[in-house]
């Protein structure tokens, strides 16, 4: 059930998700050599406003895409609809928002 | 598919109406150049003339006999048996995603409401006490257009689509398709109105791009590529502010 | 009733792209709530990070890689199905090359683990 404004909200977020993906990846390609602690991640990403601003947009662009996406599902595949549908759309984004935000939160400011 | 001597088909029909489908096994004899709407009209003539079914032209230009022959959507008088046989069995039924009015006749009218719903209508913008405004046919909007007129509506489309399927409020892509071909008409005046009744919740928007339409559609139309227009025409409208939904 | 048989590539296209996503946002707030362990518990994080040495969270790690890719390259095949008047030929060879991206983009995974 998307209108034109849920839809183009899905597009640009992909959209700008786009190269934070390949940012993403790159970065984890990069970091799981000889292995990962929460030390060696930590001393690079604290207090690094570059990495706040990268995966905080990441976090708020996913919360939209994949609230979206789950909300056509939700339609298409298990009939939901109604006032439950916004009300799951928007419960998912910002269960998204807050857990992503927090998960950023530890790791870039702390 | 060869046929290895097989002297009688195993026909299963759904039968029966909306809330109470049921599915009968009719024995038919085969024939060679056979098609499903000889199988089906020698049921109704030999077996049982209570059979309920369409048919028109029976070559293949009205598109009345559109039902589903094993889990596909197709036209009965142009799939040939031998094309569809599983050993000697087959499986015909009403068009999915359309309410069954009888065994193998459906309710068209959401088809049609559908149609309107999609604003695919013309938008003059002359008088007839105007010269005629001549249409080039080589300009890039009237190619985009001329691909999408010949559908007949015969809903097989609608029938392919899974989207329709999970979302009965969406408009579908015989109705899309003639919105686009409207909208790149030279002659049609409200281009904005189109994209507004294309941009609502059952708009073009819920198009997954499965193609599933494109890949049914006997006659080999792309009702896909027009919904992916639509799609581009709304969101430079969108970008540019104009959109009133 | 049957229903349409789906063998045809671009069908399964959307299956896929609508699995993975479905996957993705499934595992996403697994992923949230372990990050934010640096914030209340890091010892824990990292007895689970010691324990994601283990070979089969590696391959796990490999599968969520390849949803994300396999999502975000069907995504911008999407895109540019939509969005690019281009014509068919043209498409089918962005499809090949997005698949060859696919490719290449799991053979550095493999070389990382």
């Amino acid at each position: 059930m998307l209108d034109l404004k849920l839809y183009m909200a899905q597009r640009i977020s992909a959209m700008i998700m786009g190269p934070l993906v390949l940012g993403h990846l790159a970065v984890m390609i990069y970091a799981i050599q000889g292995g990962l602690s929460s030390a060696e991640i930590l001393s690079r990403t604290q207090g690094s406003i570059f990495w706040f601003v990268f995966y905080g947009t990441f976090v708020i662009a996913v919360s939209v895409h994949a609230a979206i996406g789950m909300r056509v599902i939700m339609h298409e595949w298990l009939g939901l609809k109604g006032v439950t549908l916004p009300l799951f759309t928007w419960s998912l984004c910002l269960i998204l928002l807050f857990m992503g935000a927090r998960a950023v939160t530890a790791v870039t400011l702390l | 598919m060869q046929q290895t001597n097989i002297n009688t088909l195993e026909v299963t029909v759904q039968r029966g109406t909306h809330d109470a489908p049921q599915d009968e096994i009719f024995q038919v004899p085969a024939y060679e150049n056979q098609t499903i709407l000889d199988v089906v009209s020698w049921i109704q003539h030999y077996a049982d003339p209570s059979l309920t079914y369409r048919f028109a032209c029976r070559v293949g230009m009205c598109g009345s006999c559109a039902m589903m022959v094993n889990g596909e959507p197709r036209w009965a008088c142009r799939t040939h048996v031998n094309k569809v046989l599983d050993k000697n069995k087959m499986h015909i039924a009403p068009l999915r995603n359309l309410p069954v009015i009888k065994d193998l006749a459906v309710d068209m009218d959401p088809f049609f409401d559908k149609w309107i719903q999609a604003e695919g209508k013309h938008h003059p913008t002359q008088t007839r006490n105007d010269p005629i405004a001549p249409v080039q046919p080589e300009t890039a909007a009237r190619v985009e257009a001329n691909a999408g007129i010949e559908c007949i509506n015969c809903s097989i489309c609608y029938a392919a689509c899974d989207t329709v399927a999970g979302n009965p409020d969406y408009l579908g892509p015989a109705a899309l398709q003639r919105a686009w071909t409207v909208f790149n008409d030279a002659k049609n005046e409200s281009k904005q109105v189109i994209l507004d009744a294309v941009s609502g919740a059952s708009g073009c928007h819920n198009c997954h791009s499965m193609g599933s339409c494109t890949h049914y559609c006997p006659n080999d139309l792309d009702p896909m590529s027009a919904i992916s227009g639509l799609k581009r025409e709304t969101a430079k409208a969108f970008f540019k502010g104009r959109t009133n939904a | 009733m049957k229903a349409p048989a789906r063998a045809h590539p671009l069908w399964l296209a959307f299956m896929l792209h609508r699995l993975s996503g479905l996957a993705l946002a499934l595992f996403l707030p697994a992923h949230f709530w372990l990050l934010s362990l640096a914030l209340t518990q890091p010892q824990r994080l990292d007895s689970f990070l010691q324990f994601a040495e283990n070979p089969i969270v590696k391959i796990a790690e490999f599968g969520l890689v390849l949803l994300l890719s396999v999502h975000i390259f069907g995504g911008l095949r999407l895109l540019a199905l939509e969005f690019m008047p281009w014509s068919h030929s043209q498409k089918t060879l962005a499809a090949g090359a997005v698949g060859l991206s696919l490719f290449i983009s799991t053979i550095f995974l493999l070389q990382a683990l």
